[in-house]
């Protein structure tokens, strides 16, 4: 669990971060959000004291940061950034190792846990485990940024915009891939982006921040539904925002058990978003969709109606 | 017949590699040890005169002492520039790096023959000021070189550094150096191959050296001496920094 306190940073007489009291629970993946300069980034660091905080008090179970010694924290917490930041002298192995070699393990267990890594991260070991990071793509490179902050398997992930460097097809495999890992590891995941999809995408609570200030919190449904001003409102896609929210409902949510009438011919599966239903709606001319699991079996019904989330059916 | 095989190729690869400076250095050596069998050569290249090798010392410990003197002094430079960079590079000395980067820019625009005449009158005659000039002389590459070296890492590699809880130390020995190696490399070849030259200049204060014919040569108003000295100045330059050379490629191809 973290917790920041009152915490301001200041930089000279420029106040980056003002007074922002913010808990995150074990497990959750909290994103900051806002406009750049907004000092999400910074707030970022004052975790991992990259950026020592001027005031308040941040706390990583129960202990305030600045009690640790600085690098026995740093190995406690991953760290991703856009960049990569892989040691480009070091191969692709040997960048993954480096948290848990220094803390010491024995030699036998770095290997293992890297050859572990590398599995769950999608990096066949025979193929990437000798190759240098300028022999890797984008998206490569950047799981292995990803393995080398889950090596010493840290409880804490903080992760600087990690994929804002990557093109819209490589950068949604990785987020899905995020998400399904997440699924699986729960971390404590602090998550800086300005793509607001990506933060809608993933997060269970989303940190709007604005000039160094928290503006609103809460789950990506509540935000969408209920901006607290213009801000936030534009911030989140102004009108495109109902289109957003479908992204985050499922089909299943939504749907009605079949009816006597004639099965329509478009459909959607139970698992598909509002939005890919609504998607097909539109290519196929259609204001009902049967609703169908992964045999391809009609589980059921969703129309116009339903999805828009009108009261009633007629 | 598999074994022989297994052995021959790393041994072949070396000889592609160094093959260039080891031509370099048998030249070298051969000129050295059979300058009189050239006699011919340079009697005709200086008719007029009753000697023509360079008679006072044989030339093998002249180029000895030559390479000693040019070890020492860019040993020294190396020890104190990369030291010297390295320290105005972290946090606590930063406010020296200007101090420093100007410096070492000054030893360069300082003649080494004025280092000599200066260090002289402290050190006496001999080979302690001619180490002290090349030292001198030798050291603004060498800083030059670690100072753009190290600041050339990008930006998010020392970030992702200390944010995975790396050590100041560990930062400098496993990323900050290494990554900084080649540029450093290549200031240390300028100031070597640079020095090999200079050194010859140790000659006017009274240490023997490949300077020594050279000298000689001048105020004997002999040109054969010159060449012998020159020569082999020549060479040796042309198979250190080959060498160095290598190096470097070595140490590209690495990563």
């Amino acid at each position: 669990m973290i917790e920041l306190i009152e915490v301001t940073k200041r930089f000279g007489r420029e106040t980056a971060v003002d007074a922002i009291s913010l808990r995150i629970e074990r497990g959750e993946l909290c994103a900051l959000v806002g406009t750049s300069g907004c000092g999400k980034s910074t707030t970022l660091r004052m975790i991992n004291r990259l950026i020592e905080h001027s005031e308040g008090e941040v706390h990583l179970e129960g202990r305030q940061v600045r009690e640790f010694d600085e690098q026995v924290l740093r190995r406690r917490i991953g760290y991703v950034i856009q960049s990569t930041g892989l040691f480009p002298h070091w191969t692709v192995a040997r960048n993954i190792g480096l948290v848990p070699r220094l803390l010491k393990w024995p030699r036998a267990k770095v290997e293992a846990r890297v050859e572990e890594l590398m599995t769950l991260l999608g990096l066949p070991q025979e193929q990437f485990a000798g190759k240098y990071p300028h022999q890797l793509s984008g998206g490569q490179a950047q799981r292995v940024g990803v393995a080398r902050a889950l090596a010493a398997d840290p409880d804490i992930l903080l992760m600087d915009e990690p994929f804002g460097a990557l093109d819209p097809i490589t950068r949604e495999s990785l987020q899905l891939e995020l998400r399904d890992l997440q699924s699986r590891l729960h971390k404590t995941i602090v998550f800086v982006t300005h793509d607001m999809d990506e933060a809608l995408a993933l997060a269970d609570r989303l940190v709007v921040m604005r000039a160094g200030r928290i503006v609103q919190q809460g789950t990506p449904l509540e935000l969408l539904r209920d901006p607290v001003d213009d801000f936030v409102a534009s911030l989140l896609g102004g009108n495109d925002r109902g289109l957003k929210e479908t992204t985050l409902l499922r089909v299943g949510e939504r749907m009605q058990p079949l009816s006597p009438r004639l099965l329509p011919q478009a459909r959607v599966h139970r698992d598909a978003t509002l939005r890919q239903a609504l998607a097909v709606m539109f290519r196929e001319h259609a204001d009902r969709l049967a609703v169908v699991d992964d045999d391809d079996m009609a589980v059921g019904e969703l129309s116009l109606r339903r999805l828009v989330g009108a009261r009633r059916d007629e | 017949m598999n074994e022989s095989s297994v052995s021959r190729a790393p041994l072949s690869a070396a000889w592609r590699i160094w093959r260039g400076p080891m031509v370099w250095c048998g030249l070298l050596l051969a000129l050295t040890l059979g300058m009189a069998g050239l006699e011919p050569v340079f009697r005709w290249i200086e008719p007029g005169s009753r000697q023509v090798i360079y008679p006072h010392a044989d030339f093998l410990p002249l180029l000895g002492r030559h390479l000693l003197v040019v070890a020492v002094a860019s040993l020294l430079a190396i020890l104190l520039g990369v030291a010297a960079a390295v320290a105005v590079t972290r946090p606590a000395g930063r406010d020296f790096l200007p101090l420093v980067a100007q410096f070492a820019s000054m030893g360069q625009t300082f003649p080494p023959v004025a280092v000599l005449a200066l260090a002289v009158p402290v050190l006496g005659f001999g080979t302690w000021p001619i180490i002290v000039a090349l030292l001198l002389y030798g050291l603004l590459p060498i800083v030059r070189n670690t100072l753009a070296g190290l600041s050339g890492i990008a930006p998010g590699v020392m970030e992702s550094a200390r944010g995975m809880g790396m050590s100041d130390a560990q930062r400098l020995w496993q990323v900050e150096l290494p990554l900084a190696a080649p540029v450093i490399l290549a200031g240390i070849r300028t100031s070597v191959t640079v020095n090999i030259a200079t050194a010859a200049l140790g000659a006017t204060v009274g240490a023997s050296n490949l300077g020594a014919p050279i000298i000689s040569g001048i105020v004997n108003g002999n040109t054969a001496y010159v060449l012998q000295g020159a020569l082999l100045i020549g060479l040796l330059a042309l198979a250190v920094d080959s060498a160095f050379e290598r190096c470097q490629r070595l140490l590209q191809g690495r990563a």
